[in-house]
């Protein structure tokens, strides 16, 4: 391993390999640091290859106002990164930003929503969604024949979505030409901090580094607490449906069904504490399946190719954390449930604070002090 | 390519790309369509490219037919109906 620098060392070294990792090693392999991504194997729990691929940001940052701007600030940056990842890998990420809606299934269902929308417009002026009524609804899909319970839905004009796995593909790609180097089958079994660098054992021997940036989704807690970073994590299975391929009719995703770039019409996304149990049920997968037909009926004729589950990294109030550790200065943590979705901000602004070493005041409301229970009432 | 077995009385007739054909008890739908004589019984939806029936058991799906006007089906897991109507599968089906 010593031909390729392996024990020579890095400037940082990001721990996970998905999509959170690998966005924010390529936004700091993009700026000049010497980066080396440390991955599990093939088997590791990995939200990146099993996530919807939504570029989401009508329903984020409730009761946050600082995560509904760093949400909106990403979608704003992701046709750039998009585009720049393409033209620097070829690896195209079917990314498209038409907006999304969120269908609502009679009108106590729209009603409650748009109180929801209400709600979060209130909380910061960045917010940008609307309700619209069933016509104003089949004016945005044309060539989608809703079921006689949809009632109408919110829209946001800057949702969109992309394919999941080749946004990774794209971001390996790239991190292979901005001279990062990835390690598959290194997982970490122990951080120490030595005379102001880092010492991590892995599996492939041990590695320096400057920096250390912990984005290894479930990995992180084991980790977290060797260099004094927060780790408030849990899990939640999420199910997936695809159908084959179908001729285009949707043209804006929804929160539950889109049309993939390829023509299969992918549904979700269900919510349940299984632990780390990432099989399928039937029994779940059917009470999907039944409401993507009460949406859109022709659906029923359609067949299912294939179906999984994931399992979401999430916080205590799902919003993400973004810490540095106090007592070990340049450890960073990342954790969010959002990678796709933040990967143009993990890209450009969290590598950049990285870079600076530290992460700085817009940060702080992102800190996981906010779970502390107040010491006195 | 495939030599049709001899006609016998309990022959079932079906609709090949709207050609009668009778085929023997028991044959399944992507062989009545190797014994049509088509070309190819599909469109890849991805690439555009010409199809055919391949592994014919269940495993590929190369051979994906519309069959009595249901689309997607694999040819090579249904047998044959007197009167069945089959064609091919031109791309991604609309729904």
């Amino acid at each position: 391993m010593n031909e390729d620098g392996f024990a020579s060392g890095c400037d940082v070294a990001v721990v996970g390999g998905g999509i959170v990792g690998s966005a924010i090693a390529y936004g700091l392999a993009s700026r000049g640091l010497k980066v080396t991504v440390l991955d599990e194997g093939d088997r590791a729990l990995r939200a990146a290859r099993t996530n919807f691929g939504l570029v989401w940001v009508q329903s984020k940052g409730d009761g946050m106002p600082a995560y509904m701007r760093w949400t909106r600030r990403s979608a704003d940056l992701w046709p750039a990164f998009a585009a720049e990842l393409e033209s620097l890998t070829g690896v195209g990420t079917e990314y498209r930003k038409d907006g999304g809606l969120v269908y609502c299934l009679g009108e106590a269902d729209l009603a409650a929503q748009g109180r929801k929308i209400a709600g979060l417009a209130a909380q910061a002026d960045v917010f940008d969604s609307e309700m619209v009524d069933r016509a104003a609804l089949e004016r945005l899909q044309p060539d989608a024949r809703f079921g006689p319970d949809v009632a109408g839905a919110s829209y946001c004009p800057h949702d969109g979505h992309c394919n999941p796995l080749y946004l990774l593909r794209a971001l390996h790609a790239g991190l292979a030409l901005r001279g990062a180097r990835y390690r598959p089958a290194a997982p970490v079994s122990s951080i120490e901090r030595r005379e102001g660098r880092f010492v991590l054992a892995t599996a492939q021997g041990p590695l320096e580094a400057g920096r250390i940036v912990l984005a290894a989704g479930h990995g992180i807690p084991r980790l977290a607490e060797m260099v004094g970073l927060p780790a408030p994590i849990k899990a939640e299975r999420g199910q997936i449906l695809v159908t084959e391929r179908l001729q285009p009719f949707l043209r804006l995703p929804g929160s539950g069904i889109r049309q993939t770039g390829d023509g299969t019409v992918v549904i979700g996304s269900s919510k349940e504490k299984t632990g780390f149990d990432d099989r399928t049920s039937v029994a779940v997968g059917g009470r999907m399946a039944a409401r993507a037909i009460r949406i859109l009926p022709a659906l029923a004729s359609a067949k299912l190719n294939r179906t999984w589950g994931g399992i979401r990294v999430l916080t205590p109030d799902n919003h993400p954390v973004y810490a540095q550790s106090a007592t070990h200065p340049g450890a960073f943590v990342a954790i969010c449930h959002s990678g796709v979705t933040l990967a143009a901000v993990h890209a450009s602004e969290f590598a950049a604070a990285v870079a600076a070493g530290s992460l700085g005041e817009s940060f702080e409301p992102f800190h996981a002090r906010r779970f502390d229970v107040p010491k006195a009432a | 390519m495939f030599r049709k077995p001899p006609d016998r009385p309990d022959a079932i007739e079906v609709v090949v790309e709207g050609v009668s054909l009778r085929v023997p008890p028991g044959t399944t739908a992507a062989a009545a369509a190797l014994l049509a004589g088509l070309p190819s019984t599909r469109t890849s939806p991805v690439t555009g490219e010409p199809r055919a029936p391949y592994c014919l058991m269940g495993v590929c799906f190369e051979c994906l037919l519309v069959i009595d006007g249901v689309p997607s089906r694999q040819g090579c897991l249904v047998t044959v109906r007197p009167g069945m109507t089959i064609r091919r599968q031109e791309g991604a089906r609309s729904l």
